[in-house]
């Protein structure tokens, strides 16, 4: 048991939830306690007698997890005992960008010892692809489906790593389940901060992105390589380090295996959509200076 | 204090649930070709690739360990992705002998 989460839970094939969640823990050897609200990684890791955890875990709602991770980092200050572990929260996106933003920002101002983690997987996944805020434009969901008139949904992916900043918390960073190595460097350097840390990593979903179960790995690198996902890291306010990319893609290579921007190539909008996709690829890449 | 009642689980009792029957094909390691990097073990989704030691050769007066992959069919799904990532192409996809025609 090296990765302190077990064989036999109910994830689809090829899903990178489980990917993300062992390096995790791995690096952390174990020593945390688990807050995870409902999600996906919820559904599949603690049905009923059959927990795939091997650290202390608890379920909370869905908009709670923040306020819940700050309540045992508070007991856990009480009582003296701050040494047994680290407290982690495994989020959704819709969890941290939606439903529980309001006590995630709570926890960031009271600047709890809490490492969040957001896994992006970039739509309510657990429910079969709704959209969230962190679904990015031309997304073709269940609630923003592409049609005659609609190119899937209109507007903009939320920065919450912006969000996480402005709320001055000494650790911000995002990853990829693409390079677990970097995974986990990230969160051995995120507990060495006193605070709040936020990392929010890339899950690419099989069955609402409309991938091949061995694709996941691709297209989470493909994401980082096009700069649509860059990968930063902020210590203290300052961006310390970002992945630098060797030779950017265009964004199509990135859209294009994807069922849920197929539409794009052949809707009468599509055009614009993949236009500001890539406009939106250039910004980060000028932005964060990832170009070699 | 000691909880039991209500919803306890126990830690790994996901093991109960052996998931090795959901997918068509399963991974075949070539032990030739395979170098013991653990990539697939790093990546692996359910946790049933190992490195284990199956031996020790010397190499240059220095004793080395010959590292090989092992996988757990009991709980493999079939998924692809330690083929996908393996840097020596060790590891091949073969479709499982109840599903050939």
């Amino acid at each position: 048991m090296k990765f302190f989460f077990s064989s036999g839970h109910g994830a689809c094939p090829g899903c990178s939830l489980p990917i993300a969640v062992k390096n995790v823990l791995y690096a952390l050897e174990g020593k945390c306690f688990v807050v995870n609200p409902t999600g996906c990684l919820e559904i599949i890791s603690s049905q009923y007698d059959r927990s795939a955890w091997g650290v202390p875990y608890i379920h909370s709602v869905f908009e709670n997890a923040a306020a819940v991770a700050a309540g045992i980092d508070a007991a856990l200050k009480a009582l003296g005992r701050k040494d047994e572990g680290h407290v982690v929260v495994f989020a959704g996106d819709g969890a941290t960008a939606d439903i529980g933003i309001g006590c995630l920002s709570g926890m960031f101002d009271r600047n709890h010892d809490v490492l969040y983690i957001c896994l992006d997987n970039e739509a309510y996944q657990n429910t079969g692809n709704q959209q969230s805020g962190l679904t990015p434009p031309g997304s073709n969901t269940t609630t923003t489906p592409a049609g005659k008139i609609l190119p899937g949904k209109i507007g903009r992916k939320k920065d919450m790593v912006a969000f996480a900043l402005a709320h001055k918390i000494p650790y911000v960073a995002t990853a990829s389940v693409a390079y677990p190595t970097d995974i986990r460097r990230k969160v051995k350097r995120a507990v060495e901060f006193e605070g709040a840390k936020y990392i929010q990593i890339l899950c690419p979903c099989v069955t609402g992105w409309g991938i091949n179960s061995n694709e996941t790995i691709k297209v989470a690198k493909l994401a980082v390589e096009t700069a649509l996902y860059p990968i930063v890291e902020y210590e203290n306010g300052e961006l310390v380090r970002v992945r630098k990319i060797k030779e950017r893609k265009p964004v199509e290579e990135y859209l294009k295996i994807q069922r849920r921007f197929r539409h794009l190539f052949k809707h009468p909008k599509g055009k614009e959509i993949i236009e500001e996709l890539q406009r939106i690829a250039d910004e980060n890449a000028k932005r964060f200076g990832l170009d070699e | 204090m000691k909880i039991t009642l209500g919803a306890v689980s126990k830690p790994y009792s996901a093991l109960k649930m052996k998931t090795g029957d959901w997918g068509t094909h399963w991974p075949k390691v070539d032990e030739e070709l395979c170098t013991g990097c653990g990539t697939c073990e790093m990546f692996c989704p359910d946790m049933c690739i190992e490195v284990v030691k199956v031996g020790e050769e010397e190499v240059n007066g220095k004793i080395k360990e010959i590292k090989k992959v092992k996988v757990n069919y009991d709980y493999c799904k079939g998924c692809g992705l330690c083929a996908e990532v393996c840097p020596t192409n060790a590891i091949k996809m073969e479709l499982k002998d109840i599903y050939k025609v």
